[in-house]
């Protein structure tokens, strides 16, 4: 979990890349956000696993979306651990995606603009990409007016 | 077909110990092993089921039974979700006694995180598990998920900090009677609000402590029970659930509780005006208020004012809870609440709490178990209890 330091000083760790997530990460080499989705039921399917937790099939495709949302929750850290040891204070959040046609995935990031002290329940936020030493890119977000 | 009334807790033990240098992990799984049993009048030689967690060391109930010298186990389980376990095995060896599977339970737990040692298993697992790049890749830690858990219900509810501090200060006022427990200084809302941010809105105050140490109870069927001169409460009803994201859909409002809390109610066969005491995991204050609200002692969205006005504090309160101190003073060994949540729900059906929280004539109580992470995924388990069959 070295990684390269990225501006706001968050570390960008390697992800641990398995077969069944390789379509998520290499996408992020391009600076894309794909979520997984179901073929059978047609579910986005988070975090992204060749799995449908909805109904149980293996079959997914990889749907790029625009990479907004709105921070459902968030928390600052005064200590990190690890690759953040020395990152504190940082903003930790569930960002609920916009996806189309209805309620997106709420899923773990870091907002990294701006004080971490301002950032609110509801703000809405866009996807940046923080690249790590491996060549893929971390997704994190940043306010958006 | 249900447990109620089909087995008995006849012993108990915590070990007294906080920091711990001079034992090694197995050894405290002997010395509470051997505790609970002699404080249910029997020996190893009468457990035919074994019971461990993750905690344990080596190769799950396996190494530890021959650490222990059980011979005669014709019943054992390893479940593993974290700080919950073994409120949830309480209930596992009730089912297998009642089903006639075994008749002497012994369930032990144990740890040194202060004084080093093998680490809790799990921890080690988890950079295997297929969540790992999609969460702590983030810096996530269970401090920053329970924070998120606790942002969230501040933001819908209009929950304050003052009011999680409220359910520390009940705590601290237990905790000054209990010799043992780590921390005996009673506190002041003010003082939770003054100590350090460790992860907004989260102070290092609305924390557990980390001890080593440990823990065992004793589960029989009740043709033993009736042998043994110990007062042995009833098992009464168990329930338990895991929660997760969802396929991304988490609500970081409630807990596994508002599944597993009816389960042991509708089981047991009371309410909860019927609950004299309960032991409430609090792992951090905003665990303890979420599950109040989620095993029904009030709406959600109102353990905020619910613990106001020492509504928490024994004897009298309406909910007198963690009378030993809990997790946020007493004792949280190897990072593990369940086991001495189990255990002080026992003292107070035998009237055996220290004099000062003892709650009088306490009938029913209830000990609660949340295990891992209320931001991201945990397992809810509720165990009530009864003094008398």
């Amino acid at each position: 979990m070295a990684g390269q330091h990225v501006p706001g000083d968050l570390p960008a760790p390697d992800p641990v890349i398995a077969d069944d997530t390789a379509p998520f990460w290499e996408a992020t080499s391009e600076h894309r956000l794909v979520l997984p989705r179901c073929t059978s039921c047609s579910s986005f399917i988070w975090y992204p696993r060749g799995f449908c937790p909805r109904c149980g099939s293996t079959s997914v495709d990889w749907e790029e979306i625009a990479g907004t949302g709105t921070v459902y929750s968030s928390a600052i850290p005064r200590r990190g651990q690890g690759a953040y040891r020395e990152a504190a204070p940082y903003v930790l959040a569930y960002v609920e995606l916009d996806v189309p046609g209805g309620e997106g995935p709420r899923i773990i990031t870091n907002v990294v603009d701006g004080d971490p002290e301002t950032l609110s329940i509801g703000d809405r936020v866009t996807v940046v990409f923080h690249d790590t030493d491996s060549g893929h890119a971390l997704p994190r977000f940043r306010r958006v007016d | 077909v249900t447990i109620r009334g089909a087995a008995h807790i006849a012993g108990v033990f915590e070990h007294p110990g906080r920091t711990i240098p001079d034992r090694t992990t197995a050894q405290l799984h002997g010395e509470v092993a051997v505790g609970a049993l002699a404080d249910a009048g029997l020996t190893l030689g009468d457990v035919d089921a074994y019971f461990s967690s993750g905690d344990a060391p080596g190769f799950g109930p396996l190494s530890m039974a021959e650490y222990l010298g059980l011979t005669g186990l014709s019943y054992f389980d390893s479940t593993e979700v974290g700080g919950s376990s073994y409120v949830a095995q309480v209930g596992h060896a009730a089912a297998a006694i009642a089903a006639g599977k075994c008749s002497v339970a012994l369930i032990t737990l144990a740890g040194k995180p202060r004084t080093g040692g093998a680490p809790p298993g799990g921890a080690g697992r988890m950079g295997s598990a297929p969540e790992f790049s999609f969460e702590a890749l983030y810096g996530t830690s269970v401090l920053t998920n329970y924070a998120m858990a606790a942002a969230r219900h501040m933001y819908e509810f209009g929950t304050t900090s003052a009011q999680l501090a409220e359910i520390k200060v009940a705590a601290s006022t237990h905790a000054q009677h209990n010799p043992n427990a780590f921390l005996r200084d009673v506190v002041t809302v003010d003082e939770v609000l003054d100590s350090p941010m460790v992860c907004d809105p989260l102070h290092r105050l609305d924390s557990c402590v980390i001890t080593d140490g440990g823990g065992a109870v004793v589960v029989v069927s009740p043709e033993v029970a009736r042998t043994l001169d110990r007062t042995a409460p009833v098992v009464l009803g168990h329930g338990e659930a895991p929660k997760h994201t969802d396929n991304g859909r988490i609500d970081l409002t409630h807990t596994g509780a508002v599944w597993s809390g009816p389960r042991a109610f509708e089981e047991a066969g009371v309410t909860h005006a019927d609950i004299d005491y309960a032991s409430i995991y609090d792992s951090f204050t905003i665990t303890v208020l979420q599950t109040i609200e989620d095993l029904g002692f009030c709406a959600k969205g109102e353990g905020g004012r619910f613990v106001t006005d020492g509504a928490l504090q024994a004897p009298h309160g309406r909910l007198p809870f963690n009378t030993d101190g809990g997790g946020l003073c007493n004792n949280h060994p190897t990072n593990r609440g369940g086991m001495t949540k189990v255990i002080e729900a026992v003292r107070q059906l035998r009237g055996e709490a220290h004099p000062n929280v003892q709650v009088p004539d306490c009938d029913i109580a209830l000990a609660h178990g949340t295990g891992g992470s209320i931001g991201t995924r945990h397992a809810s388990a509720t165990l009530i209890l009864g003094r008398e069959a």
